[in-house]
């Protein structure tokens, strides 16, 4: 498959799994994941794929799936948004801790209550702790791209631990964008055959998984996740390096946009930072000093690569579209713990914005570098709230 | 599959000795007795409590087969994942043998937290073993009380005070809830009838679809009585038509051992009584003050027994 699709986000991850012909796929619908699994039940239905396809009576039973399917040696894929990532949560930190490298695509909405089906990052926010490796899209070719690159990074033997793809909902998951395939003999060569550590189904060579760990093995285990969190770094990087050799699309960590004589900063996460590359052009031809960062990966957080774009800037807004009630957003706290020491740190602000799908314009979002440019803003602000 | 003693006796462990369970669980025996049922290679997925932690506490491991443990209230979708990986990776030619699976959980896991995810996996038609070990409470915890403790026992979260005569409610009927999905098999066995255990889940094993066990696991701890009286209490569950013995195939109702012999008028019914004065979980309803609840529950255990006894002759 060549040339160019217009294809919506969901679609395009379905696409992938199906040039990748995963060994398991279990999941269970939820808007505005559903199109995945719809789109991916018609490849099952025609036989272009040879998944055995499970359709669970729920997430806590789809994640449990995917961990158990994982384990026993198949290559796993499963999608879920919003309640469904809530429902998974204790099962996630499972997937993590029994070091399972299935890759998961989520479909981000804003969590209940009230109920809401739009876009925001709360879904993903709640689970950020949880040992998974995290990345994001900014547009439907992120994607499809990422749900690929994912499979390499979890299943390479340095890292081993689950990979959860994002795409902001409705923004990305059912709006139409013009997406560039991988010839699929591409995508199958890229991820290669799946090779399992440890399989359960190796009934020769029996393994225990998932043991009782008490006070003198808990701690080293949790600091194991931690040690090949911080070693998928390297691994990451190395397959941003080889997809782009393939595709032509070459990623990083962040992604920055005219930022190396910029005064004046942002940091977003998403479908936003495509929004806010058009402000930084209006910005730019009004003679405005301005750039922007796009944080691609955030667990294992890119703290290095952020220091050195960030070091000497006068001031940096982060870009939250979560809220920790009570506090500020979350990406704000970890950058500005990322940031304190350094010698020149930028003054930092956090922006709290598009919360429930809440639109975020291009006039918006200039409005957050003229606040920064001015001085007139709070540490922490709600853009977009009416009040 | 051969059920002489001598035989069995030279099956292979796949549970060994070294588990942390306390002295007189009837969970080890019931295990042992169902992996004896199959002679094909065999994969264990278990929910958490007693059983799992028991016999998995790193470093060590008291299983010779391979084993997963993931959650409490998921041990039939963990063994779900498990037996869809083997469906996926034999069609691709990567597995080249037969396999069995089975799923063990508690009554907590499997009436309470673990219903949905067992309900689910059955009616999806994964081809495993789902075991339930009923101890009647969450015993793993410190004996509370769940969905499958008896009328009148005392438990931790429903203790009998000067009010109140232990548990309130009678237990869900799980046996008859999984029948009712009409799956191929579904039966209940108690661990001092070994044979007709271990009869009952190799038919599981070899159904071709899943299969339901539903095993009665006195606990001494959690129902109050001498570590050495275990088998001698699941066989008086049977006798009292507490536990009967029965199976679900193919659609058809059948009682077996004991309670076919009981049901023939060959064997004596006894009162439930028996069974209630032999354990200290329900010391308090031999009082004055809670008899009528003891002749309530006689009363029921009665009304069931019958009504399994018209759904045999279906």
């Amino acid at each position: 498959m060549t040339g160019n699709l217009g294809i919506n986000g969901d679609s395009a991850v379905a696409l992938a799994w199906k040039q990748v012909d995963p060994d398991v796929c279990a999941a269970y619908p939820i808007t505005p994941q559903t199109i995945i699994v719809e789109r991916f039940s018609d490849y099952v239905a025609d036989g272009e794929v040879e998944t055995e396809f499970v359709c669970t009576e729920s997430e806590h039973s789809a994640m449990t799936v995917c961990i158990a399917s994982a384990s026993a040696g198949a290559r796993t894929v499963t999608a879920t948004a919003s309640a469904g990532l809530a429902y998974m949560w204790e099962t996630l930190g499972i997937a993590s801790g029994l070091r399972v490298p299935l890759t998961m695509t989520v479909a981000n909405r804003a969590l209940s209550g009230p109920l809401n089906i739009h876009c925001d990052h709360s879904d993903v926010m709640a689970a950020r702790d949880l040992g998974w490796i995290i990345m994001f899209a900014e547009n439907v070719q992120e994607a499809y791209d990422n749900a690929i690159m994912a499979m390499r990074i979890a299943e390479h033997p340095d890292v081993q631990l689950p990979v959860m793809t994002n795409l902001d909902g409705f923004i990305l998951t059912h709006a139409i964008e013009r997406m560039t395939p991988l010839d699929t003999h591409a995508v199958k060569d890229f991820v290669g055959e799946y090779k399992p550590l440890y399989p359960l189904l190796d009934v020769k060579n029996p393994v225990t998984h998932g043991v009782m760990d008490l006070q003198d093995s808990y701690f080293e285990h949790r600091y194991q996740v931690n040690q090949a969190m911080k070693a998928s770094a390297k691994v990451i990087e190395q397959v941003f390096k080889e997809f782009g050799e393939i595709s032509g699309r070459h990623y990083d960590m962040i992604e920055t946009y005219k930022c190396d004589d910029a005064d004046y900063v942002t940091l977003t996460i998403g479908s936003t930072a495509g929004t806010m590359k058009a402000a930084v052009d209006e910005l730019r031809a009004e003679g405005h000093k301005v750039g922007a960062v796009k944080l691609k990966v955030m667990r294992p957080f890119p703290a290095q690569n952020l220091r050195d774009v960030m070091a000497g800037k006068k001031c940096v807004a982060v870009m939250d579209r979560h809220l920790i009630v009570g506090v500020s957003g979350p990406v704000f706290l970890e950058v500005a713990a990322d940031l304190m020491d350094l010698p020149d740190c930028p003054k930092l602000v956090n922006y709290v914005y598009g919360l429930g799908g809440r639109d975020v314009m291009v006039e918006d979002l200039k409005q957050v570098y003229m606040n920064m440019m001015n001085d007139k803003q709070d540490k922490v602000n709600y853009l977009g709230v009416k009040l | 599959m051969t059920t002489s003693l001598k035989e069995l006796s030279k099956i292979p462990m796949k549970l060994t000795p070294g588990h942390r369970l306390c002295a007189g669980c009837a969970e080890p025996i019931v295990a042992r007795q169902v992996l004896m049922a199959t002679e094909k290679p065999v994969v264990v997925a278990n929910a958490t409590g007693c059983f799992e932690v028991s016999t998995t506490i790193y470093p060590y491991t008291a299983w010779n087969v391979p084993w997963i443990h993931t959650a409490f209230g998921n041990a039939a979708a963990t063994c779900a994942g498990v037996e869809s990986a083997y469906h996926a990776l034999r069609r691709k030619g990567k597995i080249d043998q037969e396999m069995r699976f089975v799923a063990f959980g508690g009554d907590g896991a499997t009436y309470d937290i673990g219903f949905q995810s067992l309900s689910g996996a059955i009616e999806r038609g994964h081809q495993f073993l789902y075991v339930c070990f009923n101890n009647e409470a969450y015993m793993n915890t410190g004996i509370q009380r769940s969905g499958a403790t008896a009328k009148g026992a005392s438990t931790t979260t429903c203790p009998a005070g000067s009010c109140v005569p232990g548990k309130q409610q009678y237990p869900k009927d799980l046996t008859m809830i999984i029948a009712a999905h009409e799956l191929p098999y579904a039966a209940q066995a108690a661990p001092h009838n070994w044979k007709d255990l271990i009869a009952k889940a190799a038919k599981g094993f070899e159904i071709g679809g899943p299969a339901f066990l539903n095993t009665l696991t006195p606990c001494p701890r959690g129902w109050r009585h001498d570590s050495d009286k275990t088998i001698d209490m699941s066989k008086l569950a049977v006798e009292t038509c507490i536990w009967p013995l029965y199976e679900y195939e193919n659609g058809k109702f059948r009682l077996t051992a004991e309670s076919a012999r009981i049901a023939e008028g060959k064997m004596e019914k006894k009162p439930v009584s028996e069974w209630i004065n032999s354990q200290g979980r329900f010391k308090h309803l031999t009082k004055d003050r809670w008899m009528d609840v003891a002749d309530a529950i006689q009363e029921e255990i009665d009304r069931k027994w019958n009504k399994l006894i018209q759904l045999t002759k279906l």
